[in-house]
């Protein structure tokens, strides 16, 4: 879609802060979600994520600051944002003596939509999150994975322009992720709905993440691309895992003497067994083409017995710990 | 995962004009679609079935030597249900159908609404039913409106039910002002009823968890329809006392404060509001505030009251029973409209 980057932002805050007494739960949040990404807003449980998203459904009164949903101010025009944006709660709940299509049916007529439209409507989100076989069962019998499934099936039925996602991965199991990761890339790139996700989770979300913002009591300390955050909190470092076969007893010391000398590698560590990687720091970040090439050179000529050898991203968690750490919010 | 998804994602920010009636309507429907299926609704009908067929059966004989004792005025029909076997009463109140069924309407009226709100937290959909395009308060009108629905149902039915036992084994046969007040009576119940269910809304609001709300609601019950008139009672002997040696105006004085406070219980106002409705005879429900109206109401010849008399008498006892539900629906609505809605 072209015209994506032309709309305005969907989500705007400013200065949007809560406090409950004594605690700020989000404090002075500006944040702006562009039209048609993924935005995920990562931080631990407790850090104000759920507050935030709260406020941007009008479910909570902002103490200070403003937002503005799809141009609307979710405080006073709460309606015109819920007809707008479908909400996945965190540990979402369903009727248990409904069916999942009973479930959908009901929100479908919350918003309006009745009869022929309303079950085309739900064929087609049970469809995109593969509930069929089990939608006319009660929701009771689902297991959690599955009331996740329905929870976005439910949030879909609204035909939404942002979905609103509170920890749409926890207890999914991986292979599930995957599935709910790719669907919401789909809703993004087929229909240009605009995504934000909340997850404590924070390599499990990084693939699917346009940019993201990192939130640490109540505050955002980091905002981005995965990789614009890396070079900013990953001190310019890249990883090379290494794995040499039978590399025990006198090969270590042998292995370690060469891959040290390789120039840009900054430290070698050898892996905890035989068989494990050895992980290798290199600084700096571009360099990490060279040092792999040299790598490759040095095992040739030494014979080390290489098995194999792949550059390592920098991980979303140690970029979280980075970012606390420069921040002095590190527990 | 699939790509059937949406076909267009309307871009506006046009505000979508939203019925502002619908949303009740619709948590209406499905409130009442799972009432008619619960198990609360069998034992609903099992209450107010027992509340008619028990009195009925025990009077049934008592019927026929009424019939034959009055004149053509007395009201027969609704006699059926105000009359109780002789000498039998618990907690005070006689053991007829319109005691009884005074008895259980604030039961029932919890019953129904104890975990209106908090069963929806409980089960985690309260989340995802305050993030749809309704008001909060279509949540709680729908499941009220709803259950009063559920209620009148029943008790519409269980009074068909005793009219025609009436009709068919015993031959009593309605003239047109005692249907009209047999009418009101169930409209008065039907108030008295929604005033629980307010009541019971309330409670589902204020406490998280529903067996508290329960808990709560059935110890009020307890303690002001069973309870209440006797403890008030007690201390009204003691602040109040009806000393018999005073003078005549004095002891007068002293009834009028004890009607007054027990008015204060809403099972007094629709106990007193039920007797006039369903009882022609009875021509007054205050005590005489003077000596004269004393004089006054026990010269009085025997009279039946015509219906608008009746209702003219009760007026104020309605406009109070509604006004106690307005003012648990309107805490109701304050509460749960700052109410902040976590999963």
């Amino acid at each position: 879609m072209t015209d994506i980057a032309e709309r305005p932002a969907p989500i705007v805050t400013r200065g949007l802060t809560k406090r409950y007494g004594e605690l700020t739960a989000v404090d002075g949040l500006d944040l702006e979600v562009r039209p048609g990404e993924i935005f995920g807003l990562l931080g631990q449980n407790g850090a104000g994520k759920t507050t935030t998203i709260l406020m941007l459904l009008g479910l909570s009164e902002p103490s200070d600051g403003s937002a503005r949903v799809l141009g609307f101010d979710p405080a006073h025009e709460a309606l015109q944002v819920k007809r707008r944006v479908g909400y996945l709660p965190d540990s979402v709940g369903f009727y248990d003596d409904l069916t999942g299509r009973e479930n959908l049916r009901y929100t479908a007529r919350l918003n309006g939509l009745r009869g022929e439209d309303a079950e085309h409507r739900i064929q087609q989100v049970t469809e995109s999150v593969e509930l069929t076989e089990r939608i006319d069962t009660p929701t009771g019998t689902y297991s959690r994975g599955m009331l996740q499934r329905l929870g976005i099936a439910d949030a879909l039925v609204k035909e939404p322009e942002i979905l609103i996602l509170d920890e749409p991965t926890t207890a999914i199991d991986p292979i599930g992720v995957v599935g709910i990761l790719g669907l919401l890339r789909n809703l993004v790139e087929e229909h240009g709905v605009t995504i934000l996700l909340s997850s404590h989770l924070l390599v499990q979300v990084q693939s699917v993440c346009d940019r993201v913002g990192i939130f640490a009591a109540g505050r955002l300390i980091g905002l981005g691309t995965v990789p614009e955050l890396a070079s900013e909190y990953g001190a310019d470092q890249a990883r090379v895992e290494v794995s040499f076969e039978g590399a025990g007893g006198p090969a270590i010391e042998r292995i370690r003497t060469t891959l040290g000398k390789i120039p840009h590698v900054t430290s070698v560590e050898s892996g905890a067994g035989p068989d494990e990687p050895w992980v290798l720091a290199v600084e700096p970040a571009s360099a990490d083409r060279e040092v792999r090439e040299a790598v490759l050179g040095a095992a040739a000529s030494d014979q080390l017995g290489l098995t194999a050898i792949r550059s390592v991203n920098a991980s979303l968690d140690e970029i979280y710990r980075r970012a606390l750490q420069t921040s002095g919010l590190a527990a | 995962m699939t790509s059937a998804e949406t076909t267009s994602s309307p871009v506006s920010s046009e505000p979508i004009s939203i019925p502002p009636s619908s949303g009740w309507l619709v948590v209406a429907g499905k409130e009442f679609a799972d009432q008619l299926l619960s198990l609360r609704f069998i034992v609903l009908f099992v209450i107010l079935g027992m509340a008619a067929a028990l009195p009925l059966f025990i009077a049934a004989e008592q019927i026929r030597s009424l019939a034959e004792d009055v004149s053509g005025l007395q009201a027969v029909f609704i006699a059926m249900f105000i009359i109780g076997p002789p000498d039998f009463a618990i907690f005070g109140l006689d053991f007829t159908v319109a005691a009884f069924v005074g008895l259980t309407a604030p039961l029932l009226g919890i019953a129904f609404a104890f975990d209106a709100v908090n069963g929806e937290r409980a089960q985690g959909t309260l989340p995802r039913l305050v993030s749809q395009p309704i008001h909060r308060d279509a949540v709680i009108n729908g499941k009220f409106g709803a259950a009063l629905v559920t209620i009148s149902l029943v008790l519409i039915s269980v009074v068909l039910m005793i009219g025609g036992f009436g009709l068919l084994r015993l031959g009593v046969v309605p003239t047109g002002s005692e249907l009209l007040r047999l009418i009101a009576w169930v409209a008065l119940t039907l108030v008295y009823v929604a005033m629980w269910l307010a009541f019971g809304t309330l409670l589902s609001v204020i406490f998280k968890r529903a067996a508290t709300a329960a808990l709560v609601g059935f110890g009020v019950w307890l303690l002001v329809a069973l309870f209440g008139r006797f403890l008030l009672n007690l201390a009204l002997a003691i602040v109040v006392p009806i000393d018999t040696t005073l003078p005549a105006a004095e002891q007068l004085a002293s009834y009028q404060w004890h009607a007054l406070l027990n008015r204060l219980l809403p099972p007094t106002l629709y106990n007193e509001a039920s007797t006039v409705l369903l009882n022609p005879s009875v021509t007054q429900t205050s005590v005489p505030a003077t000596l004269g109206e004393l004089d006054q109401a026990q010269q009085q010849i025997p009279t039946l009251l015509s219906l608008d008399q009746s209702l003219l008498l009760v007026w104020p006892h309605v406009v109070v029973l509604v006004a106690i539900t307005v003012a648990c629906f309107a805490y109701a609505y304050i509460r749960f409209m700052r109410e902040e809605v976590r999963a």
